[in-house]
């Protein structure tokens, strides 16, 4: 390709076709500046905001906001505070539960599916459903549901003759509610990705290895799971980061109830923010939140790159 | 010899299953929607379909839905124009220019990482940001936080419509006399309509499900928007059963229609960052 002169300069040149000349060489600039505003005023300041918030008093007096340093003091309250304990163990659990089995599951269902002549878009839409519908209308068909009563699993029970629990509202039963719930909003996520990542592997090994006399058994064994493993790693990372995120359906369904059962990091955040109102110790928790992602993030982004190397 | 389990009949009986438990929740919801009290706790199978849920749902002088229904139209549309219009001209740049590594890769990873943070994160600041501007209470305040929400997937989305478009179409247009201005805007965005559209369906979407920066941006119906609105009524009247499936089935129906459009592209736009690179 020739460059594409267009700078012929002189001083004969009209002043508007000059400007259009400099608008036109800086284009990549002006292009870019809107993203680069939003992101000094919606990300770079509330990082600030968000550090300065963690080591302070903030609160607002007669539409003033007012600020009152007082150092790590948030870090000795989340040290002496019962919930932050329950709340992390109850994340930690949730994530762990809810990777494992999605993983489990969306890897059975996207090799099932791969397999499939028939079928295979009723399938693909289907699954895109739960992610698509707001969380909120997730968590209100749950509750109906799981409703001691008149809700669908208990009716069901009651056709052979088991009495349901109350799901939600009993301390042991909630956790794996909720889980449960999880299960049918998030297992379509990866097996999304993992259903891309089996399309887009290389058909001929497969046949070659038929050829060579291998069972289906010994394929997905020695060929497609090898093959598979970046996707797999990928998906997984994934979802764990996105499984911190847990808010909307529990919210709903027990409010971190029954007691602390269900409570998780990031509605007890809410909670001390909107409920409570303490804005600084509410700031410093959803700072430590953001640095345990970060790591995640971090170790995702090495395994990302080794993957691709 | 074949492993039984793995044959066609079993294979599709297994994802009937999962098909089936996908959909049992929502014609649950939807049939509760359609029932009169007396049918929902009499639990019989048979009963007559009345509209009366919705009515009541969308009557003014009983409810304040039809308001927040509004109020999330006007939240998904702007935050659809704005996302659109930041991520087209930065997908552009970065596709089109030679930035150096440094820059795109700051960006993008900024970009990324926002994208993975609980948004129960930007909570605190954005308060604070609402509060001194005045906006808290609005659909502005909700749109800002939307706006976060939605810039990460939409600027992905596009860098990969431009990408797929050949450099030398552009710079034919600019040989033949254009500015870069109007190469863009006459030659290169008219071919990305197909990625502005799925983009803009998914920030209208992610928009329209969100729940969390709505709830704490607003205390009113004046900025709150409809997943606020049935989070109260299921924990006001949490036997109203009726409305509240019919509250959730509306807030479902702009999903339901995306289903059935774009799917490919949503799919991208859901996995960001992990189909590609």
């Amino acid at each position: 390709m020739k460059p594409t002169s267009a700078s012929s300069p002189s001083s004969q040149v009209p002043l508007t076709s000059r400007l259009g000349n400099f608008i036109d060489r800086t284009f990549q600039y002006w292009t870019i500046a809107p993203l680069i505003i939003t992101l000094l005023f919606l990300v770079a300041y509330p990082s600030v905001q968000l550090l300065r918030m963690s080591v302070s008093e903030v609160d607002i007096v007669k539409g003033k906001t007012v600020w009152e340093f007082v150092g790590l003091k948030h870090l000795e309250t989340a040290l002496q505070d019962p919930v932050v304990p329950v709340a992390l163990k109850n994340t930690l659990i949730f994530v762990i539960a809810v990777v494992l089995i999605e993983t489990a599951l969306s890897l059975l269902i996207s090799i099932l599916v791969s397999r499939s002549k028939h079928l295979v878009g009723l399938y693909r839409t289907v699954m895109l459903i739960p992610l698509l519908i707001p969380p909120i209308a997730i968590g209100t068909m749950w509750r109906l549901m799981y409703d001691y009563n008149y809700g669908f699993i208990n009716q069901v029970l009651d056709l052979i003759g088991i009495a349901g629990p109350t799901w939600t509202a009993n301390p042991k039963l909630a956790l794996p509610s909720i889980i449960l719930v999880d299960l049918w909003h998030w297992t379509s996520f990866m097996f999304l990705i993992i259903l891309a990542g089996l399309e887009s592997l290389p058909l001929e090994l497969n046949e070659a290895a038929r050829v060579d006399g291998a069972s289906e058994d010994q394929i997905f064994r020695f060929i497609t799971l090898p093959l598979l493993r970046p996707t797999l790693i990928t998906a997984v990372m994934l979802r764990t980061i996105f499984a911190f995120k847990v808010f909307d359906e529990i919210f709903l369904l027990t409010g971190g109830g029954p007691g602390t059962a269900t409570e998780v990091v990031s509605l007890y955040i809410y909670k001390v923010f909107s409920g409570q109102f303490r804005l600084g110790y509410a700031s410093f928790l959803a700072l430590g939140l953001a640095l345990i992602i970060s790591v995640f993030v971090i170790f995702y982004r090495r395994l990302g790159q080794r993957a691709h190397a | 010899m074949k492993n039984k389990f793995f044959e066609p009949f079993f294979r599709h009986v297994f994802l009937m299953l999962v098909v089936l438990f996908t959909l049992i929740p929502i014609f649950f919801t939807f049939g509760t929607s359609l029932k009169y009290f007396r049918d929902i706790i009499s639990g019989n199978l048979a009963f007559t379909p009345t509209l009366v849920n919705y009515q009541r749902l969308l009557d003014p002088s009983q409810s304040n839905f039809l308001r927040l229904t509004f109020n999330s139209l006007v939240v998904a549309a702007g935050t659809m124009v704005v996302v659109l219009t930041i991520s087209s001209l930065a997908a552009y740049s970065l596709s089109r220019f030679r930035w150096h590594k440094l820059w795109s890769g700051l960006l993008l990873g900024i970009i990324l990482f926002i994208h993975m943070l609980p948004p129960v994160t930007f909570l605190g600041p954005f308060y604070l940001i609402a509060r001194s501007l005045n906006i808290y209470d609005t659909v502005l305040a909700v749109i800002m936080g939307h706006i976060i929400l939605n810039l990460p997937t939409t600027t992905w989305i596009l860098l990969d419509f431009f990408a797929e478009i050949p450099k030398e179409l552009e710079e034919a247009a600019m040989v033949d006399g254009a500015s870069r201005f109007h190469a863009f805007t006459q030659v290169l965005l008219p071919m990305i309509q197909p990625g502005i559209a799925a983009a803009g369906a998914l920030a209208f979407i992610f928009s329209w499900r969100d729940f969390l920066f709505s709830l704490s941006l607003t205390s009113t119906p004046r900025g709150m928007t409809i997943p606020v609105g049935i989070s109260s009524f299921v924990q006001e009247y949490s036997i109203r059963y009726g409305e509240m499936a019919a509250g959730a089935f509306f807030a479902m129906i702009p999903a339901l229609l995306m289903v059935a459009f774009a799917q490919r592209y949503i799919v991208k736009g859901l996995t960001l960052g992990a189909l590609k690179g």
